[in-house]
Protein backbone atom coordinates (compact mmCIF):
# COMPACT_ATOMS: atom_id res chain seq x y z
CA UNK A 1 0.00 0.00 0.00
CA UNK A 2 1.69 3.48 -0.78
CA UNK A 3 1.80 5.30 1.88
CA UNK A 4 2.05 9.42 1.73
CA UNK A 5 3.23 10.95 4.73
CA UNK A 6 1.53 14.19 6.22
CA UNK A 7 3.56 16.72 7.10
CA UNK A 8 1.22 19.18 8.54
CA UNK A 9 -1.52 20.73 7.67
CA UNK A 10 -1.68 24.31 6.47
CA UNK A 11 -3.28 26.47 3.36
CA UNK A 12 -1.52 26.86 0.11
CA UNK A 13 -1.82 30.94 0.38
CA UNK A 14 0.40 30.75 3.98
CA UNK A 15 2.90 28.30 1.74
CA UNK A 16 2.63 31.90 -0.81
CA UNK A 17 3.55 33.96 1.90
CA UNK A 18 6.16 32.45 3.43
CA UNK A 19 7.68 31.88 -0.29
CA UNK A 20 7.09 35.79 -1.05
CA UNK A 21 8.69 37.05 2.69
CA UNK A 22 11.67 34.46 1.22
CA UNK A 23 12.50 36.71 -1.53
CA UNK A 24 11.89 40.15 0.18
CA UNK A 25 14.95 38.98 2.11
CA UNK A 26 16.93 37.35 -0.46
CA UNK A 27 15.95 39.15 -3.82
CA UNK A 28 16.11 42.90 -3.72
CA UNK A 29 14.46 43.07 -7.46
CA UNK A 30 11.25 41.20 -6.02
CA UNK A 31 8.09 43.87 -5.48
CA UNK A 32 4.54 43.33 -4.10
CA UNK A 33 1.48 44.77 -4.94
CA UNK A 34 -1.35 43.98 -3.01
CA UNK A 35 -5.11 44.97 -3.95
CA UNK A 36 -6.84 45.31 -0.17
CA UNK A 37 -6.25 41.87 0.64
CA UNK A 38 -2.60 41.60 2.30
CA UNK A 39 -3.93 39.19 4.95
CA UNK A 40 -6.02 36.91 3.15
CA UNK A 41 -2.99 36.77 0.98
CA UNK A 42 -0.60 36.27 3.79
CA UNK A 43 1.72 39.27 2.24
CA UNK A 44 1.67 40.92 5.76
CA UNK A 45 5.68 39.69 6.29
CA UNK A 46 7.07 40.84 3.21
CA UNK A 47 5.12 44.18 3.73
CA UNK A 48 6.53 44.53 7.09
CA UNK A 49 9.66 43.89 6.04
CA UNK A 50 9.73 45.57 2.90
CA UNK A 51 7.49 48.85 3.03
CA UNK A 52 9.85 50.44 0.16
CA UNK A 53 8.88 47.27 -1.83
CA UNK A 54 5.54 46.58 -0.88
CA UNK A 55 2.69 48.83 -2.44
CA UNK A 56 -1.01 48.95 -1.35
CA UNK A 57 -3.40 49.71 -4.52
CA UNK A 58 -6.56 49.61 -3.01
CA UNK A 59 -9.29 48.22 -4.41
CA UNK A 60 -8.10 49.28 -7.93
CA UNK A 61 -7.12 45.39 -9.73
CA UNK A 62 -6.81 46.54 -13.00
CA UNK A 63 -4.56 49.67 -11.75
CA UNK A 64 -2.58 47.10 -10.10
CA UNK A 65 -1.82 45.20 -13.27
CA UNK A 66 -0.78 47.44 -15.57
CA UNK A 67 1.10 49.27 -12.49
CA UNK A 68 3.10 45.54 -12.22
CA UNK A 69 3.91 45.69 -15.98
CA UNK A 70 5.34 49.32 -15.50
CA UNK A 71 7.71 47.94 -12.73
CA UNK A 72 9.26 45.51 -14.82
CA UNK A 73 10.69 48.32 -16.55
CA UNK A 74 13.42 49.42 -14.98
CA UNK A 75 14.54 45.58 -13.73
CA UNK A 76 11.74 44.70 -11.17
CA UNK A 77 9.70 41.45 -10.49
CA UNK A 78 6.43 42.66 -9.12
CA UNK A 79 4.09 39.69 -7.97
CA UNK A 80 0.56 40.89 -7.49
CA UNK A 81 -1.72 39.61 -4.90
CA UNK A 82 -5.11 39.22 -4.87
CA UNK A 83 -8.36 36.52 -5.25
CA UNK A 84 -8.04 34.26 -8.45
CA UNK A 85 -11.30 35.87 -9.51
CA UNK A 86 -10.24 39.64 -9.37
CA UNK A 87 -6.89 38.35 -11.04
CA UNK A 88 -7.95 37.13 -14.01
CA UNK A 89 -11.75 37.92 -14.98
CA UNK A 90 -11.47 41.19 -13.84
CA UNK A 91 -8.10 42.16 -15.39
CA UNK A 92 -7.93 39.93 -18.21
CA UNK A 93 -7.60 43.06 -20.84
CA UNK A 94 -4.84 44.28 -18.75
CA UNK A 95 -2.96 41.37 -18.91
CA UNK A 96 -3.33 40.47 -22.14
CA UNK A 97 -1.84 43.87 -23.16
CA UNK A 98 0.17 45.17 -20.44
CA UNK A 99 1.48 41.69 -19.65
CA UNK A 100 1.32 38.86 -21.79
CA UNK A 101 2.09 40.46 -25.17
CA UNK A 102 4.43 42.36 -23.91
CA UNK A 103 5.74 39.82 -22.81
CA UNK A 104 6.60 41.17 -18.91
CA UNK A 105 7.69 39.75 -16.14
CA UNK A 106 5.04 40.02 -13.81
CA UNK A 107 4.00 37.46 -11.57
CA UNK A 108 0.27 36.95 -11.08
CA UNK A 109 -0.51 35.25 -7.65
CA UNK A 110 -3.74 34.36 -6.96
CA UNK A 111 -5.80 33.25 -4.01
CA UNK A 112 -8.80 31.65 -3.08
CA UNK A 113 -9.40 29.88 -6.60
CA UNK A 114 -12.19 27.03 -7.09
CA UNK A 115 -15.09 26.12 -5.06
CA UNK A 116 -12.98 25.78 -1.77
CA UNK A 117 -13.18 30.15 -0.96
CA UNK A 118 -16.29 28.22 0.29
CA UNK A 119 -18.38 30.23 1.64
CA UNK A 120 -18.35 33.66 -0.30
CA UNK A 121 -20.21 31.61 -3.05
CA UNK A 122 -19.92 31.62 -6.90
CA UNK A 123 -19.28 35.81 -7.29
CA UNK A 124 -15.69 35.15 -5.86
CA UNK A 125 -14.98 30.88 -6.59
CA UNK A 126 -13.77 31.48 -10.22
CA UNK A 127 -13.78 28.00 -11.65
CA UNK A 128 -12.03 29.55 -15.49
CA UNK A 129 -9.19 31.12 -14.91
CA UNK A 130 -6.62 28.22 -15.89
CA UNK A 131 -8.42 28.68 -18.91
CA UNK A 132 -8.53 32.15 -19.52
CA UNK A 133 -4.71 32.18 -18.35
CA UNK A 134 -3.33 29.26 -20.74
CA UNK A 135 -4.81 30.70 -23.77
CA UNK A 136 -2.52 33.84 -23.20
CA UNK A 137 0.60 33.03 -25.68
CA UNK A 138 3.67 34.04 -23.25
CA UNK A 139 2.45 32.75 -20.07
CA UNK A 140 3.11 30.20 -17.87
CA UNK A 141 0.12 28.52 -15.77
CA UNK A 142 0.99 27.07 -12.78
CA UNK A 143 -1.29 25.33 -9.88
CA UNK A 144 0.90 24.08 -6.83
CA UNK A 145 -0.30 20.94 -4.82
CA UNK A 146 0.27 21.71 -1.09
CA UNK A 147 1.60 24.27 1.08
CA UNK A 148 5.15 23.73 0.02
CA UNK A 149 4.66 23.34 -2.93
CA UNK A 150 3.39 26.92 -3.36
CA UNK A 151 6.03 28.07 -1.21
CA UNK A 152 8.55 26.43 -3.54
CA UNK A 153 6.89 27.86 -6.91
CA UNK A 154 6.42 31.44 -5.19
CA UNK A 155 10.48 31.33 -5.39
CA UNK A 156 11.24 29.57 -8.40
CA UNK A 157 9.28 31.91 -10.83
CA UNK A 158 11.39 34.88 -9.41
CA UNK A 159 13.89 32.94 -11.45
CA UNK A 160 11.37 32.43 -14.30
CA UNK A 161 11.76 35.62 -17.34
CA UNK A 162 8.57 36.21 -18.01
CA UNK A 163 4.90 36.28 -17.39
CA UNK A 164 3.39 33.56 -14.83
CA UNK A 165 0.06 32.75 -13.10
CA UNK A 166 -0.12 31.11 -9.92
CA UNK A 167 -2.94 29.63 -8.50
CA UNK A 168 -3.66 28.77 -4.92
CA UNK A 169 -6.59 28.62 -2.19
CA UNK A 170 -7.64 28.65 0.90
CA UNK A 171 -8.67 25.61 2.89
CA UNK A 172 -6.33 24.39 5.09
CA UNK A 173 -5.17 21.02 3.68
CA UNK A 174 -2.29 17.73 4.47
CA UNK A 175 1.13 18.78 3.63
CA UNK A 176 2.85 16.00 1.37
CA UNK A 177 5.58 18.15 -0.67
CA UNK A 178 8.83 17.68 1.11
CA UNK A 179 10.22 21.42 2.74
CA UNK A 180 13.42 20.27 0.74
CA UNK A 181 11.92 19.26 -2.93
CA UNK A 182 13.00 21.09 -6.27
CA UNK A 183 10.72 22.62 -7.77
CA UNK A 184 10.97 22.65 -11.57
CA UNK A 185 8.47 24.61 -13.96
CA UNK A 186 7.41 22.25 -16.28
CA UNK A 187 8.22 19.08 -15.00
CA UNK A 188 5.38 17.23 -13.40
CA UNK A 189 5.88 15.00 -9.95
CA UNK A 190 5.68 11.62 -10.27
CA UNK A 191 3.86 10.55 -6.73
CA UNK A 192 2.91 6.71 -7.62
CA UNK A 193 4.10 4.38 -10.53
CA UNK A 194 1.29 2.18 -11.78
CA UNK A 195 0.51 0.22 -14.61
CA UNK A 196 -2.88 0.27 -15.12
CA UNK A 197 -4.32 3.75 -15.10
CA UNK A 198 -2.83 7.04 -14.73
CA UNK A 199 -4.25 9.88 -12.76
CA UNK A 200 -3.45 13.44 -13.75
CA UNK A 201 -4.16 16.10 -11.18
CA UNK A 202 -3.20 19.60 -9.85
CA UNK A 203 -4.26 21.52 -6.58
CA UNK A 204 -6.19 20.72 -4.13
CA UNK A 205 -7.42 17.30 -5.92
CA UNK A 206 -3.64 16.18 -6.16
CA UNK A 207 -4.50 14.74 -2.51
CA UNK A 208 -7.90 14.14 -3.13
CA UNK A 209 -6.37 11.89 -5.74
CA UNK A 210 -3.77 10.64 -2.84
CA UNK A 211 -6.41 9.76 -0.43
CA UNK A 212 -8.65 7.50 -3.23
CA UNK A 213 -5.24 5.40 -3.74
CA UNK A 214 -6.27 3.20 -0.73
CA UNK A 215 -9.54 2.29 -2.33
CA UNK A 216 -8.38 2.01 -5.49
CA UNK A 217 -5.04 -0.17 -4.74
CA UNK A 218 -7.47 -2.64 -2.49
CA UNK A 219 -9.67 -2.91 -5.58
CA UNK A 220 -6.47 -4.29 -7.10
CA UNK A 221 -5.86 -1.44 -9.41
CA UNK A 222 -2.14 -0.04 -10.16
CA UNK A 223 -2.03 3.56 -10.43
CA UNK A 224 0.44 6.07 -11.95
CA UNK A 225 -0.45 9.39 -9.81
CA UNK A 226 1.46 12.78 -11.62
CA UNK A 227 1.01 16.00 -10.20
CA UNK A 228 0.69 17.93 -12.44
CA UNK A 229 1.72 21.38 -11.20
CA UNK A 230 2.46 23.18 -14.42
CA UNK A 231 -0.29 23.36 -16.55
CA UNK A 232 1.57 25.43 -19.19
CA UNK A 233 3.92 24.36 -20.61
CA UNK A 234 3.12 21.10 -19.77
CA UNK A 235 5.05 18.26 -19.28
CA UNK A 236 4.06 16.25 -22.29
CA UNK A 237 7.10 14.01 -21.75
CA UNK A 238 5.73 12.35 -18.50
CA UNK A 239 1.85 11.93 -20.10
CA UNK A 240 3.49 9.99 -22.72
CA UNK A 241 5.40 7.39 -20.79
CA UNK A 242 2.62 7.24 -18.57
CA UNK A 243 0.02 7.02 -20.76
CA UNK A 244 2.52 3.95 -22.92
CA UNK A 245 2.30 1.83 -19.59
CA UNK A 246 -1.23 3.02 -18.20
CA UNK A 247 -3.21 2.82 -21.74
CA UNK A 248 -5.98 5.12 -20.46
CA UNK A 249 -6.06 8.66 -18.06
CA UNK A 250 -8.04 10.38 -15.26
CA UNK A 251 -8.13 14.39 -15.03
CA UNK A 252 -8.46 15.89 -11.31
CA UNK A 253 -8.70 19.46 -11.10
CA UNK A 254 -11.14 21.84 -9.19
CA UNK A 255 -11.62 24.17 -12.39
CA UNK A 256 -14.18 23.98 -14.99
CA UNK A 257 -13.72 20.78 -17.09
CA UNK A 258 -13.72 23.27 -20.64
CA UNK A 259 -10.62 24.98 -20.35
CA UNK A 260 -8.20 22.86 -17.58
CA UNK A 261 -5.79 20.39 -17.21
CA UNK A 262 -8.05 17.87 -18.46
CA UNK A 263 -8.57 19.88 -21.89
CA UNK A 264 -4.37 20.58 -21.92
CA UNK A 265 -4.35 16.86 -21.36
CA UNK A 266 -6.63 15.97 -24.13
CA UNK A 267 -5.73 18.16 -26.44
CA UNK A 268 -1.97 16.74 -26.28
CA UNK A 269 -3.65 12.94 -26.17
CA UNK A 270 -5.46 13.31 -29.32
CA UNK A 271 -2.69 14.38 -31.45
CA UNK A 272 -0.17 11.91 -30.51
CA UNK A 273 -1.77 9.04 -28.80
CA UNK A 274 -5.57 8.96 -28.24
CA UNK A 275 -6.85 7.23 -25.09
CA UNK A 276 -10.00 6.42 -22.87
CA UNK A 277 -10.05 9.38 -20.60
CA UNK A 278 -12.32 10.52 -17.59
CA UNK A 279 -12.68 14.37 -16.23
CA UNK A 280 -13.17 15.11 -12.28
CA UNK A 281 -14.13 18.68 -12.75
CA UNK A 282 -16.68 21.23 -12.28
CA UNK A 283 -19.23 20.76 -15.53
CA UNK A 284 -20.29 23.97 -17.24
CA UNK A 285 -21.69 25.31 -13.94
CA UNK A 286 -21.32 28.01 -11.39
CA UNK A 287 -20.84 27.19 -7.54
CA UNK A 288 -22.82 28.43 -4.23
CA UNK A 289 -22.26 28.96 -0.72
CA UNK A 290 -21.32 25.73 1.63
CA UNK A 291 -17.92 24.50 2.97
CA UNK A 292 -14.65 23.81 1.10
CA UNK A 293 -15.42 19.90 1.46
CA UNK A 294 -19.10 20.47 1.05
CA UNK A 295 -18.58 22.09 -2.42
CA UNK A 296 -16.16 19.81 -3.47
CA UNK A 297 -18.78 16.78 -2.73
CA UNK A 298 -21.54 18.04 -3.95
CA UNK A 299 -19.80 19.52 -7.38
CA UNK A 300 -18.47 15.94 -7.44
CA UNK A 301 -14.62 17.15 -7.25
CA UNK A 302 -14.26 14.62 -4.07
CA UNK A 303 -12.24 11.85 -3.33
CA UNK A 304 -15.14 9.13 -4.34
CA UNK A 305 -15.33 11.09 -7.56
CA UNK A 306 -11.84 10.51 -8.53
CA UNK A 307 -12.24 6.49 -7.58
CA UNK A 308 -15.44 6.72 -10.13
CA UNK A 309 -13.24 8.23 -12.61
CA UNK A 310 -10.93 5.68 -12.66
CA UNK A 311 -13.66 2.51 -12.27
CA UNK A 312 -15.45 4.37 -15.67
CA UNK A 313 -12.09 4.98 -17.07
CA UNK A 314 -11.03 1.27 -16.99
CA UNK A 315 -14.38 -0.13 -18.04
CA UNK A 316 -14.07 1.72 -21.68
CA UNK A 317 -10.35 0.78 -21.74
CA UNK A 318 -11.46 -2.95 -21.40
CA UNK A 319 -14.60 -2.84 -22.79
CA UNK B 1 15.81 73.81 -29.99
CA UNK B 2 14.83 77.30 -32.14
CA UNK B 3 11.19 76.99 -32.73
CA UNK B 4 11.36 77.48 -36.10
CA UNK B 5 13.60 74.32 -36.25
CA UNK B 6 11.16 72.39 -33.88
CA UNK B 7 8.09 73.33 -37.00
CA UNK B 8 10.58 72.33 -39.70
CA UNK B 9 10.45 68.80 -37.88
CA UNK B 10 6.79 68.90 -37.15
CA UNK B 11 6.50 69.53 -40.98
CA UNK B 12 8.26 66.20 -41.75
CA UNK B 13 6.44 64.25 -39.01
CA UNK B 14 2.83 65.35 -40.20
CA UNK B 15 3.96 64.55 -44.05
CA UNK B 16 4.92 60.91 -42.50
CA UNK B 17 1.65 60.48 -40.92
CA UNK B 18 -0.56 61.11 -43.33
CA UNK B 19 1.91 59.45 -46.26
CA UNK B 20 1.84 56.12 -43.98
CA UNK B 21 -1.62 56.18 -43.37
CA UNK B 22 -2.66 56.89 -47.12
CA UNK B 23 0.24 53.88 -48.14
CA UNK B 24 -2.10 51.35 -46.14
CA UNK B 25 -5.34 52.81 -46.61
CA UNK B 26 -5.82 52.32 -42.59
CA UNK B 27 -4.69 53.85 -39.24
CA UNK B 28 -6.03 57.09 -37.52
CA UNK B 29 -4.57 60.68 -38.59
CA UNK B 30 -6.41 62.69 -36.91
CA UNK B 31 -5.13 62.53 -33.61
CA UNK B 32 -1.62 61.55 -34.86
CA UNK B 33 -1.46 65.21 -36.83
CA UNK B 34 -2.87 67.10 -33.28
CA UNK B 35 0.10 65.45 -31.45
CA UNK B 36 2.71 65.76 -34.03
CA UNK B 37 3.74 69.66 -32.26
CA UNK B 38 4.00 68.24 -28.19
CA UNK B 39 6.00 65.26 -29.85
CA UNK B 40 8.28 66.85 -31.88
CA UNK B 41 9.09 68.64 -29.03
CA UNK B 42 9.16 66.06 -26.28
CA UNK B 43 11.31 64.13 -28.34
CA UNK B 44 13.68 66.83 -29.83
CA UNK B 45 13.70 69.49 -26.82
CA UNK B 46 12.22 68.29 -23.74
CA UNK B 47 13.05 64.73 -22.46
CA UNK B 48 16.23 63.33 -21.44
CA UNK B 49 17.34 60.20 -23.90
CA UNK B 50 19.54 58.53 -26.19
CA UNK B 51 18.03 56.91 -29.02
CA UNK B 52 21.73 55.11 -28.91
CA UNK B 53 21.85 54.10 -26.04
CA UNK B 54 17.72 52.64 -25.92
CA UNK B 55 17.37 49.72 -23.60
CA UNK B 56 14.10 48.36 -22.50
CA UNK B 57 14.55 49.51 -18.79
CA UNK B 58 15.75 52.93 -19.93
CA UNK B 59 17.93 53.31 -16.32
CA UNK B 60 18.89 57.36 -16.29
CA UNK B 61 16.84 58.34 -19.51
CA UNK B 62 12.98 60.04 -19.46
CA UNK B 63 10.72 57.29 -20.49
CA UNK B 64 7.49 57.72 -22.43
CA UNK B 65 4.52 55.80 -22.91
CA UNK B 66 1.64 56.44 -25.80
CA UNK B 67 -1.34 55.12 -23.82
CA UNK B 68 -3.68 56.27 -26.96
CA UNK B 69 -1.56 53.45 -28.92
CA UNK B 70 -4.03 54.13 -31.98
CA UNK B 71 -2.06 57.51 -32.38
CA UNK B 72 1.01 55.11 -33.94
CA UNK B 73 1.79 57.05 -36.82
CA UNK B 74 2.87 60.52 -34.86
CA UNK B 75 5.06 58.49 -32.59
CA UNK B 76 6.70 56.01 -35.59
CA UNK B 77 7.33 58.90 -37.08
CA UNK B 78 8.81 60.92 -34.19
CA UNK B 79 10.96 58.30 -32.98
CA UNK B 80 12.48 57.46 -36.89
CA UNK B 81 13.48 60.98 -36.92
CA UNK B 82 14.99 61.02 -33.23
CA UNK B 83 17.16 58.05 -34.33
CA UNK B 84 15.66 55.20 -32.99
CA UNK B 85 15.03 53.17 -36.15
CA UNK B 86 15.88 53.72 -39.91
CA UNK B 87 13.39 56.25 -41.40
CA UNK B 88 12.74 53.88 -44.26
CA UNK B 89 10.68 51.73 -42.13
CA UNK B 90 7.78 53.71 -41.69
CA UNK B 91 6.90 52.12 -44.77
CA UNK B 92 6.04 49.41 -43.25
CA UNK B 93 3.57 50.36 -40.73
CA UNK B 94 0.96 48.01 -40.49
CA UNK B 95 1.84 45.58 -43.55
CA UNK B 96 2.62 42.16 -42.63
CA UNK B 97 5.43 40.88 -40.38
CA UNK B 98 6.11 44.73 -39.67
CA UNK B 99 7.89 45.89 -36.26
CA UNK B 100 5.66 49.06 -36.85
CA UNK B 101 2.02 47.32 -35.74
CA UNK B 102 -1.42 48.96 -36.45
CA UNK B 103 -1.13 49.27 -32.66
CA UNK B 104 2.69 49.78 -30.09
CA UNK B 105 3.71 46.92 -29.14
CA UNK B 106 6.90 45.22 -27.91
CA UNK B 107 6.08 41.68 -29.59
CA UNK B 108 8.83 42.60 -32.97
CA UNK B 109 11.60 44.57 -30.56
CA UNK B 110 10.48 47.98 -32.07
CA UNK B 111 13.42 50.60 -30.21
CA UNK B 112 11.35 53.22 -28.13
CA UNK B 113 8.65 50.95 -27.31
CA UNK B 114 8.59 50.19 -23.34
CA UNK B 115 4.82 48.46 -23.46
CA UNK B 116 1.79 47.16 -25.88
CA UNK B 117 -0.81 49.96 -26.29
CA UNK B 118 -3.78 50.32 -27.91
CA UNK B 119 -6.82 49.15 -25.59
CA UNK B 120 -7.17 52.24 -23.90
CA UNK B 121 -7.04 53.35 -20.05
CA UNK B 122 -3.88 51.32 -19.10
CA UNK B 123 -0.82 53.61 -20.12
CA UNK B 124 -1.52 56.62 -16.91
CA UNK B 125 -0.59 52.94 -14.35
CA UNK B 126 2.11 51.62 -16.50
CA UNK B 127 3.97 55.12 -16.41
CA UNK B 128 2.88 55.50 -12.91
CA UNK B 129 4.36 52.15 -12.02
CA UNK B 130 7.38 52.73 -14.15
CA UNK B 131 7.82 56.04 -12.05
CA UNK B 132 7.91 54.45 -9.01
CA UNK B 133 10.54 51.86 -10.02
CA UNK B 134 12.94 55.41 -10.96
CA UNK B 135 12.29 56.09 -7.14
CA UNK B 136 13.45 52.91 -5.89
CA UNK B 137 16.22 52.59 -8.32
CA UNK B 138 17.08 56.55 -7.24
CA UNK B 139 16.97 57.43 -10.67
CA UNK B 140 15.74 61.37 -11.20
CA UNK B 141 14.27 60.56 -14.35
CA UNK B 142 10.56 61.52 -15.37
CA UNK B 143 8.40 59.55 -17.21
CA UNK B 144 6.01 61.18 -19.47
CA UNK B 145 2.73 59.83 -20.83
CA UNK B 146 0.42 60.83 -23.55
CA UNK B 147 -3.55 59.89 -23.01
CA UNK B 148 -6.67 60.96 -25.44
CA UNK B 149 -9.48 62.82 -23.67
CA UNK B 150 -11.87 60.53 -24.84
CA UNK B 151 -9.86 57.62 -23.20
CA UNK B 152 -10.36 59.78 -19.53
CA UNK B 153 -13.75 57.52 -19.95
CA UNK B 154 -11.90 54.65 -19.17
CA UNK B 155 -12.37 54.48 -15.23
CA UNK B 156 -9.11 52.89 -15.31
CA UNK B 157 -7.60 56.05 -15.58
CA UNK B 158 -9.37 57.65 -12.39
CA UNK B 159 -7.85 54.25 -10.97
CA UNK B 160 -4.30 55.52 -11.47
CA UNK B 161 -5.07 59.07 -10.91
CA UNK B 162 -6.23 58.22 -7.20
CA UNK B 163 -3.08 55.97 -6.59
CA UNK B 164 -1.26 58.16 -7.97
CA UNK B 165 -1.88 61.16 -5.59
CA UNK B 166 -2.16 58.56 -2.49
CA UNK B 167 1.38 57.73 -3.55
CA UNK B 168 2.33 60.92 -3.73
CA UNK B 169 4.06 60.08 -7.39
CA UNK B 170 5.85 62.91 -8.08
CA UNK B 171 7.80 61.83 -10.99
CA UNK B 172 5.55 61.42 -13.94
CA UNK B 173 3.85 63.96 -16.10
CA UNK B 174 1.02 62.98 -18.14
CA UNK B 175 0.04 65.04 -20.52
CA UNK B 176 -3.94 65.21 -21.91
CA UNK B 177 -4.83 65.22 -26.01
CA UNK B 178 -7.37 67.64 -25.45
CA UNK B 179 -9.03 67.94 -29.00
CA UNK B 180 -12.44 67.05 -27.84
CA UNK B 181 -13.25 64.61 -30.60
CA UNK B 182 -13.88 61.07 -30.50
CA UNK B 183 -15.05 58.22 -33.05
CA UNK B 184 -18.79 58.57 -32.51
CA UNK B 185 -18.59 62.71 -32.67
CA UNK B 186 -17.60 65.45 -30.15
CA UNK B 187 -16.38 64.32 -26.52
CA UNK B 188 -19.37 66.65 -25.23
CA UNK B 189 -21.93 64.80 -26.85
CA UNK B 190 -20.43 61.45 -26.38
CA UNK B 191 -20.25 61.50 -22.42
CA UNK B 192 -19.33 64.54 -21.27
CA UNK B 193 -15.47 64.95 -19.00
CA UNK B 194 -17.03 67.85 -17.22
CA UNK B 195 -14.94 70.25 -15.39
CA UNK B 196 -11.71 68.27 -16.37
CA UNK B 197 -9.53 70.69 -14.33
CA UNK B 198 -11.45 70.60 -11.70
CA UNK B 199 -11.38 66.81 -11.96
CA UNK B 200 -7.85 66.46 -11.64
CA UNK B 201 -6.97 68.92 -8.86
CA UNK B 202 -9.71 66.78 -7.00
CA UNK B 203 -7.61 63.76 -7.90
CA UNK B 204 -4.59 64.98 -6.43
CA UNK B 205 -2.71 66.70 -9.31
CA UNK B 206 -0.97 69.55 -10.01
CA UNK B 207 -3.04 70.62 -13.19
CA UNK B 208 -1.19 72.42 -16.40
CA UNK B 209 -3.08 73.84 -19.53
CA UNK B 210 -1.25 74.50 -23.46
CA UNK B 211 -1.56 75.16 -26.38
CA UNK B 212 -0.82 71.79 -27.94
CA UNK B 213 0.16 73.99 -31.56
CA UNK B 214 2.34 77.09 -29.79
CA UNK B 215 5.87 75.66 -29.24
CA UNK B 216 6.73 78.85 -26.51
CA UNK B 217 3.83 77.92 -24.63
CA UNK B 218 4.41 74.15 -24.73
CA UNK B 219 7.99 74.87 -23.52
CA UNK B 220 7.15 77.13 -20.98
CA UNK B 221 4.48 74.63 -19.19
CA UNK B 222 6.65 71.68 -19.90
CA UNK B 223 9.82 73.67 -17.78
CA UNK B 224 6.86 74.45 -15.54
CA UNK B 225 5.34 70.61 -15.06
CA UNK B 226 9.08 69.81 -14.65
CA UNK B 227 9.91 72.25 -11.76
CA UNK B 228 6.66 70.69 -9.95
CA UNK B 229 8.33 67.41 -9.80
CA UNK B 230 9.61 65.70 -7.01
CA UNK B 231 7.14 68.04 -4.68
CA UNK B 232 4.99 65.44 -3.62
CA UNK B 233 2.25 65.96 -6.61
CA UNK B 234 1.91 64.05 -9.91
CA UNK B 235 1.50 66.41 -13.06
CA UNK B 236 -0.90 66.83 -15.50
CA UNK B 237 -1.20 68.82 -18.64
CA UNK B 238 -4.51 69.43 -20.18
CA UNK B 239 -3.19 70.17 -24.06
CA UNK B 240 -5.58 72.03 -26.61
CA UNK B 241 -5.19 70.98 -29.52
CA UNK B 242 -6.85 70.59 -33.00
CA UNK B 243 -7.39 66.80 -34.34
CA UNK B 244 -6.10 66.32 -37.91
CA UNK B 245 -4.06 70.26 -37.37
CA UNK B 246 -1.94 71.13 -40.55
CA UNK B 247 -4.78 69.63 -43.23
CA UNK B 248 -7.24 71.84 -43.49
CA UNK B 249 -10.16 69.33 -44.33
CA UNK B 250 -8.86 66.92 -42.11
CA UNK B 251 -9.39 69.72 -39.35
CA UNK B 252 -12.66 71.16 -37.30
CA UNK B 253 -14.36 67.04 -37.06
CA UNK B 254 -14.36 64.16 -35.85
CA UNK B 255 -14.06 62.49 -38.88
CA UNK B 256 -10.44 61.84 -39.65
CA UNK B 257 -10.04 60.10 -36.43
CA UNK B 258 -9.23 56.93 -37.95
CA UNK B 259 -9.94 57.33 -42.03
CA UNK B 260 -7.09 57.31 -44.51
CA UNK B 261 -6.80 59.97 -47.19
CA UNK B 262 -7.03 58.29 -51.06
CA UNK B 263 -4.55 59.64 -53.82
CA UNK B 264 -6.18 62.65 -54.24
CA UNK B 265 -6.77 63.84 -50.06
CA UNK B 266 -2.93 62.90 -49.98
CA UNK B 267 -1.94 65.15 -52.57
CA UNK B 268 -3.94 68.05 -50.85
CA UNK B 269 -2.74 67.09 -47.38
CA UNK B 270 1.24 67.21 -48.83
CA UNK B 271 0.92 70.34 -50.75
CA UNK B 272 -0.03 71.98 -47.16
CA UNK B 273 3.35 70.34 -45.43
CA UNK B 274 6.53 71.28 -46.34
CA UNK B 275 8.77 68.32 -46.96
CA UNK B 276 11.76 69.52 -45.13
CA UNK B 277 13.89 66.41 -44.09
CA UNK B 278 13.23 64.44 -46.84
CA UNK B 279 10.23 61.57 -47.52
CA UNK B 280 10.90 58.17 -46.37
Amino acid sequence: MTEFEILGNKDTRSGFGEGLAELGRTNENVVALCADLTGSLKMDAFQKENPERFFQVGIAEANMISLAAGMTIGGKIPYTGTFANFSTGRVYDQIRQSVAYSKKNVKICASHAGLTLGEDGATHQILEDIGMMKMLPNMTVIVPADHNQTKQATIAIAAHEGPVYLRFGRPVMPIFVKPDANFVIGKADLLTEGTDVTIIACGHLVWKSIEALKALEEAGISVELINMHTIKPLDTDAIMKSIAKTGCVVTAEEHMMHGGLGDSVAQFLSRTNPVPQEYVAVNDTFGESGTPMELMTKYSIDTQDVINAVHKVLARKNA
Amino acid sequence: METTALQHIASQVRRDIVRMVAGVNSGHPGGSLGCADFLTLLYFDQMNHNAETYTMDGIGQDLFFLSNGHISPVWYSVLARAGYFPVNELGTFRKLSTRLQGHPSTDKKLPGIRMASGSLGQGLSVAVGAAQVKRLNKDNSIVYCLHGDGELQEGQIWEAAMYASAHKVDNVIATIDWNGRQIDGDVENVISLGDLHAKWAAFGWEVLTMDGHNFTDMKNTLMKAKSLCGHGKPVVILMKTEMGQGVDFMMGSHKWHGVAPNPSQLEDALGQLEETLGDY
